[in-house]
């Protein structure tokens, strides 16, 4: 019998997984590693992680399906709430390390830049969906309405990618790979509420 | 001629002169190490380089930073990749082709080419059009000395500069990021304007494939990208030259690209920059802080739009 108190160590080592980027770059500011600007390596490590989180999450549902491994579904709140936690972390250092606290400059940023409009939209439509990863939120807002908030995510992985891609000046290899694998992630959703409906009908 | 200038920086910006040479020696020492492995110690190519006073009391952003963060897609499209590929860019030898309107074209060495003219170390600051800066002692002649000896005609308004075109030795040319080979542009004017310098060297030694080697452009209240590095033609030309970044996107690179914190590029603010080195960001100046020397130039021009 598996009891209720039995430690999950899938769950506990993605937990120590998700940790290592954020280890690995605090190893890297102590060991004055990150280059000439470190402030920007700080603010592009984290970003890219953000990013790389946030896929990884989307796709927990599409393998579960396709795998036919339902376990898979425990793991997805933390790795949404991870991928969070490094958006959260992305946005601060842009705030502090990167604009010091000029809130004139970091509005002019976000109001005229679009790749910042983007990045602070990004944010702000998944910060409901931190706050409301909680069992008990989900019982407050009922299973449906929950599912309906939460769609909030694909917008929000869109918006992440085009703020990446509008970012970089010449070497687009990144954000199109990105992009390719938010394609397929979205697409395969897409597909999937096709052939149910049709297999309803 | 004497051309008085008005100081660069107030005198409490100054660094004791004490320090501020302890400092230069200690970052000559440490370039050596970086850019000669297994000859350290061994003198600096260009120690005898002539000392002038620009830049006196800037200072000097490290030369390990100077030389591991480049923006230079030939050599590859991130800042540190340059440095990793720079062996790929063989510089002997190194022919140098002038052509166009002038009296006297001709394909020299770059040795040659510069042979004549007394080298001289100006410390400049260097503002990339991204938004952070450094502040470099190149070691180099004025661009407008070497331009003369191939007699432009009056019909040479403008200037314009191409860099090696050769997937060999420049392999970040192998995918069509840009528009290859790099070309860059100047008025004549600009390009004889006493702080254009035609430079060979940094930090009192010869210049590092990713830095530009052997021979670079450095216009010193322009951003960044108008200093072309590993120029192998100069063409003097009626018409002004069609530029790289300008090409690829002209509503972010203009042609003139000066330093003008009043003029934002598309994606970010330019009032700010990062100065390598330091936590906080600190202002931008108009030129880039040589405005008493270049604003002349552009006297009844609007800023604004040619950007």
């Amino acid at each position: 019998m598996v009891g209720p108190r039995r430690p999950d160590w899938a769950k506990r080592g993605l937990f120590a997984l998700c940790l290592v980027p954020l280890a690995w770059l605090a190893f890297d500011v102590a060991n004055g590693a990150l280059g000439a600007n470190p402030i920007e390596a700080v603010n592009r490590r984290l970003g890219d992680w953000a990013i790389r989180l946030l896929l990884i999450s989307l796709a927990v549902t599409p393998l579960r399906q396709a795998f036919h491994w339902p376990r898979l579904a425990r793991l997805r709140r933390m790795l949404g709430l991870f991928a969070f936690f490094y958006v959260a972390l992305h946005v601060t250092s842009y705030l502090v390390l990167d604009q010091f606290f000029d809130w004139p400059e970091i509005w002019a940023d976000v109001v005229k830049r679009k790749y910042m409009t983007f990045g602070m939209l990004a944010f702000t439509l998944l910060l409901p969906l931190a706050i409301t990863s909680t069992d008990a939120m989900v019982k407050r807002l009922g299973g449906a309405r929950w599912r309906r908030l939460h769609r909030l995510v694909y917008p929000a992985a869109v918006l992440a990618v085009l703020h990446h891609f509008f970012l970089v000046k010449v070497d687009t290899t990144e954000p199109l790979l990105y992009g390719l694998v938010l394609a397929v992630l979205l697409g395969w959703r897409v597909a999937k509420i096709k052939t149910t409906s049709k297999s309803v009908a | 001629m004497l051309i008085r200038r008005p100081p660069d920086i107030k005198p409490s910006e100054i660094t004791p002169r004490g320090l501020y040479l302890d400092r230069r020696r200690f970052m000559l020492a440490a370039g050596a190490l970086i850019l000669l492995p297994g000859a350290a110690g061994a003198a600096l190519r260009f120690d005898g380089a002539v000392k002038t006073r620009w830049g006196e009391g800037l200072d000097v952003t490290s030369v390990e930073d100077a030389t591991s963060y480049n923006n230079f897609v030939e050599l590859g499209s991130d800042k540190s990749s340059p440095k990793r590929n720079a062996a790929a860019l063989v510089t002997r030898p190194w022919s140098v082709t002038v052509e166009g309107e002038c009296l006297k074209p001709g394909a020299l060495g770059v040795e040659d080419l510069l042979a004549p003219h007394p080298l001289e170390e100006r410390i400049y600051r260097l503002r990339c059009v991204e938004g952070w800066s450094m502040v470099i002692p190149w070691v180099g002649v004025p661009l407008g000395r070497v331009l003369q000896r191939f007699e432009p005609t009056s019909r040479a308004k403008w200037v314009e500069f191409t860099t090696l075109h050769d997937p060999q030795r420049l392999p970040g040319q192998r995918r069509a990021v840009l528009d290859w080979p790099y070309v860059e542009g100047l008025r004549i004017d600009e390009a004889t304007h006493p702080l254009s310098l035609l430079a060979v060297g940094m930090y009192g030694d010869e210049l590092p494939a990713q830095n530009g080697a052997p021979l670079r452009l450095v216009v010193p209240w322009k951003y960044g990208f108008k200093s072309i590095k590993s120029i192998v033609r100069i063409r003097f030309s009626e018409t002004r030259p069609k530029t790289t970044w300008n090409i690829a996107q002209p509503d972010e690179y203009g042609f003139w690209a000066n330093v003008n914190p009043e003029v934002d590029h598309p994606r970010w603010s330019q009032k700010k920059e990062r100065r390598i080195g330091q936590f906080f960001k600190i202002k931008t100046d108009m030129f880039n802080g040589y405005a008493s020397e270049v604003a002349h130039l552009y006297a009844g021009m609007d800023l604004a739009r040619d950007f």
